[in-house]
């Protein structure tokens, strides 16, 4: 998260040339969101055991890289376009998988019971014979 | 002192006795007895109970199918979307699931349904008001007095976007550091208008989802017009929390908990809104293929 701490953030760019050029340089390379789409891939398919390759989704994102790349550099709109989509595909998915990972790590045990609960303070729940009034 | 703080747990879960609506893989009922050793049991997650997810094309659009059931929405609609990619990362959403189904993961899921039902049943019109009228409180524009450094990097970070917000859509905005809030004029309040009426109801559906999590209708413009990346719309949102986490330490399971969990919503509003107003062609040219 923020690698350089805040101060690397968006205003401290100011590098010279077309507003792309700075817009791109913050996606990164469209082969590097590719490499990074398919990694995240090959965690997902790990739930099925499918190999990644075979998923309808691997084919879509092959297909549109290979398409867009054959395009001439005078609509590079649509090409950003595409490399915005997917740079924002891949932090979904890739922050589902952090998310996910932190839940099972730090919130994964559910609640504790009242006699643990009491435990932490060094209490102990009165025990009575006849049952409290109110339970079945 | 414990006997009637057991009781008032118990009156909480005497009063939720119905299950919730049926999602075609809603979670099971809620216990609507104590069990005696937690006052709180989660409810039992739904098991993945399909092997396959494939796609089909219908009438309406793209549908789902579980290996042979269609994906219906909680309010029992068949659940269409009309674009191919958003049916495709849906669908790699539900494939993704191991063992169990985690319907707080599957953000894009959630978002179709939302405009399918529209269980606010709110049309365009009250949609586009909704999100504008966030403008009134929008993050950017509340500036702190004190410190000195976080002043610094409020104005160092977020003026860039109001100045880009004023040049693209020929408005005024202001900040402002009083409690009352920057004073609009009602003509911004008029092309945001128009400016979002271009959008189809789906689209915005989504984008006042964008509005709502990132606490700021400029960066949820900026980020449709692709001018900021999610990281970056992300870290501007929360550029006070990251101003203290960088002065105070950082708490993984709280701070980077609701980072990514920040990303992942505002990721998927994002897509969710370019997939569903976008229009593919294909022109080929002549000389190639």
């Amino acid at each position: 998260m923020g690698g350089g701490g805040v101060g690397n953030g968006v205003g401290r760019r100011r590098s010279p040339g077309c507003g792309k050029d700075r817009k791109m340089a913050a996606l990164g390379s469209p082969s590097g969101t590719l490499r990074g789409l398919l990694r995240e891939l090959r965690y997902l398919s790990a739930a099925t055991g499918r190999p990644y390759r075979d998923t309808a989704a691997y084919r879509y994102l092959v297909k549109s890289f290979r398409a867009h790349r054959v395009t001439s550099e005078k609509l590079c709109r649509a090409q950003h376009e595409l490399h915005f989509q997917a740079s924002t595909y891949l932090c979904l998915l890739r922050s589902i998988r952090e998310h996910v990972a932190l839940h099972q790590e730090f919130h994964g045990m559910g609640e504790r019971s009242v006699e643990e609960s009491a435990g932490l303070v060094g209490l102990k729940l009165p025990s009575q014979p006849g049952g409290k009034g109110w339970e079945p | 002192m414990w006997r009637s703080c057991l009781r008032l747990k118990d009156w909480g879960h005497c009063l939720r006795n119905q299950p919730p609506g049926g999602l075609a893989a809603s979670v099971g009922p809620w216990p609507t007895r104590l069990s005696p050793a937690r006052a709180y049991v989660p409810p039992t997650e739904r098991k993945r109970f399909y092997q396959n997810v494939s796609i089909t094309q219908g009438e309406g659009g793209f549908e789902i199918n579980l290996d042979h059931r269609k994906l219906k929405t909680p309010q029992a609609k068949l659940f269409t979307v009309p674009s191919e990619a958003l049916a495709i990362a849906v669908a790699t959403e539900w494939d993704s699931q191991k063992d169990t189904i985690k319907l707080y993961t599957m953000h894009l899921t959630t978002l179709c349904n939302t405009a399918l039902d529209n269980p606010t049943q709110r049309d365009k019109d009250q949609l586009i008001r909704a999100a504008v009228k966030f403008l009134d409180t929008d993050t950017i524009c509340y500036r702190v007095e004190e410190p000195e450094t976080l002043v610094e990097l409020q104005k160092n970070e977020w003026d860039p976007v109001i100045e880009w917000a004023k040049k693209r859509f020929g408005i005024e905005v202001g900040s402002s550091t009083s409690i009352m809030g920057p004073s609009l004029p009602a003509r911004t309040r008029k092309v945001l208008t128009s400016h979002l009426a271009s959008y189809n109801t789906w689209a915005l559906h989504g984008i006042e989802f964008l509005v709502t999590q990132l606490k700021s209708m400029l960066l949820a413009l900026g980020l449709l017009d692709l001018h900021l990346t999610v990281e970056q719309a992300v870290l501007l949102s929360r550029l006070e929390e990251e101003y203290q986490i960088q002065k105070w330490g950082n708490i993984e399971w709280a701070h980077d908990y609701e980072l990514q969990e920040l990303r992942a919503r505002t990721a998927a509003g994002t897509l969710f809104v370019h997939l569903c107003s976008e229009s593919t062609t294909v022109k080929h040219k002549l000389l190639r293929e």
